[in-house]
């Protein structure tokens, strides 16, 4: 029977990982993940997971195991956090032009310099276009439950699933959360079949150099070029959003907890101002157009769960009636904007939808933000958008920018 | 939602006494319920915090507590270099570990003060931890007496989960006493 525990966010995500018994796990310590790969090698210790679990010197190392681990067949789950994503940063592109089903948390936490330890999304967001699927969640319960269906949208796609959650914020704090029923993520979980078989009796050469031009193989087959391969992870990365749709409809119902699939909705049936966001921001700013609402104003919340591949029909659906748009994100695209908004700008060309759009980079390094700090963010936004200002506008929220 | 703040040194088990009142909160039936460390690095000896919040629904609020409803202190001396009064809120409690009695702290806020010498308590129980006085769990009965969120019985429960029961025992035998110890004034005196 699946029963309930305070728990961490990493503890969360431990635990996710012991129910989906993977083979390999291969992990370097880094602020805030570094509770998470503890708990996994207890785990390893008390024969909890049956997994080999390999120590390497650096997060690059970590990621070329499970590449290889992957190849062979084995399942595999790594995390890390800022610096030690970007140094992985080479064999996150390898990992998914191989189209290997790898499972990753990424702990949140700012990139360096400065140093900080602290909670903000640069560090996933920086590998946006590495070819992983990213998911964010907003609470203890979505990170374990988002692990699980991590796998099965992985080794459905092969591709590799980026499970995101926010360092400290989450990982840290302890909150209630429902520890699904082993047998029952067993029977939602398929055991993974890799898509080619490598062995001593049937020796292959895995992505070699490929040149500009497709080419006959020894037996005269006309195969892809680099361009073909690399079509077919955007192909199958775009197709993915049905396999995520689908799998969170049932996890949903055999677990009883919808998360939304690609986003997920609070108080936006009769909304006209859209909060929108990702992770546990989201989440707060809930609390924040239950604020708004006490005003009369009549907000909601477009909560991102999917970034990559970007939920387009969802956004676009979703702000159809919008008047106003107010995003609040964790990241930056530099020499742009805000980095999720630069990317629902270009999903919203074309659309139809011509809302004023004000973006709020907030929580940086992880600066506290604040339901009430969002509340007056949006009413402000709101102030200007009332008075006939149509502009896009960017804005550092609590920064001293003077 | 009340929101609770722990106040102590490195190695004072300050994390594990706001966990402990977490676990005993949801085990009481609360649906909302977390608690953070002050986010960071930790160091034996200095300054930290942590935090408890706990709500009849589930929490939504991730951001940190800006005041406390109730603010536990277990180091008097952080008094002078912290704003703990400054962070209770108006009709709050602060409760103390301290030799002292209430009438002896003189703190302009609008809450009531509640004073136990858990240090002492710990000693006379032979509760040591690093060579300190174990006091964060004895401010879990003070916790309990004064409060009104939280039965001595559910602290009881909810130091089973984060404890051996050997370990459970010896401590809820300092809450007990701590319990009866426990001194308050009334607001603002």
């Amino acid at each position: 029977m699946s029963h309930c525990e305070l728990i961490t966010g990493n503890e969360a995500a431990a635990y996710a990982v012991k129910l989906v018994k993977p083979h390999v796990i291969a992990a370097y310590p880094i602020t805030p993940q570094t509770s998470l790969s503890e708990k996994i090698s207890l785990y390893i210790e008390s024969g909890e997971i049956k997994a080999e679990y390999v120590t390497v010197e650096s997060e690059h190392s970590a990621m070329t195991v499970l590449i290889s681990a992957s190849t062979m067949g084995a399942r595999t789950f790594t995390a890390t956090s800022a610096n030690g994503l970007l140094y992985m940063h080479e064999q996150l592109h390898w990992a998914a032009g191989s189209r290997l089903p790898i499972v990753m948390c990424c702990v949140n936490r700012g990139v360096g310099a400065p140093w900080s330890i602290f909670n903000d999304q640069q560090d996933s967001f920086s590998q946006r276009d590495a070819g992983w699927i990213q998911m964010y969640c907003r609470n203890n319960q979505e990170i374990i439950d988002t692990v699980i269906q991590a796998y099965r949208i992985a080794e459905e796609v092969y591709i590799p699933v980026m499970v995101c959650y926010d360092g400290f914020i989450l990982s840290h704090t302890m909150m209630p959360v429902e520890i699904p029923e082993e047998s029952l993520v067993q029977e939602f979980l398929p055991p993974y079949t890799p898509h080619t078989e490598i062995s001593p009796e049937s020796p292959k050469t895995v992505n070699p150099v490929f040149f500009p031009w497709r080419r006959e193989n020894h037996e005269g087959v006309l195969c892809d070029g680099y361009m073909e391969k690399r079509y077919k992870l955007q192909d199958a990365l775009l197709h993915s959003a049905d396999i995520i749709r689908r799998t969170n409809r049932d996890f949903a119902a055999m677990f009883g907890r919808d998360w939304g699939g690609m986003t997920w909705e609070y108080r936006t049936d009769d909304a006209d101002i859209f909060i929108v966001g990702m992770g546990s921001l989201a989440m707060e700013a809930t609390v924040a157009a239950d604020e708004l609402r006490r005003g009369g104003i009549r907000a909601g919340v477009l909560g991102i769960r999917v970034f990559r591949p970007f939920p387009c029909r969802e956004v676009a659906d979703a702000l159809r009636g919008a008047r106003a748009i107010i995003v609040f994100e964790k990241c930056v695209s530099y020499g742009q904007t805000g980095g999720f908004s630069t990317d629902l700008k270009a999903a919203l060309y074309g659309t139809g939808i011509t809302a004023p759009l004000h973006n709020y980079v907030a929580g940086l390094g992880g600066r506290d933000v604040k339901a009430r700090e969002l509340t007056e963010a949006v009413e402000g936004s709101l102030t200007a958008i009332d008075g006939g200002d149509g502009e896009h506008k960017t804005v550092w929220l609590n920064c001293f920018t003077g | 939602m009340q929101e609770i703040l722990w106040y102590g040194r490195g190695g004072q088990g300050v994390v594990l006494a706001a966990q402990i009142l977490a676990e005993s909160a949801f085990l009481q039936g609360y649906r909302g319920v977390t608690s953070a460390p002050m986010f960071g690095p930790e160091r034996r000896g200095a300054p930290l915090t942590a935090s408890t919040r706990i709500s009849p629904e589930s929490i939504r609020i991730v951001s940190q507590i800006e005041a406390a409803d109730i603010s536990v202190v277990l180091d008097e001396s952080l008094m002078d270099i912290m704003s703990v009064a400054g962070r209770t809120r108006k009709g709050g409690l602060l409760i103390i570990n301290t030799a002292r009695t209430c009438g002896d702290f003189t703190i302009d806020g609008d809450f009531r003060i509640a004073v136990v010498d858990a240090a002492r308590i710990a000693r006379e129980k032979h509760m040591f931890f690093g060579g300190l006085p174990t006091v964060n769990t004895p401010l879990l009965g003070a916790l309990a007496r004064v409060s009104g969120i939280i039965s001595l019985d559910y602290i009881e429960k909810g130091l089973k989960m984060k404890m051996p029961d050997t370990h459970a025992y010896s401590n809820f035998e300092a809450i007990k006493t701590a319990f009866e110890r426990t001194r308050v004034t009334q607001e603002g005196t």
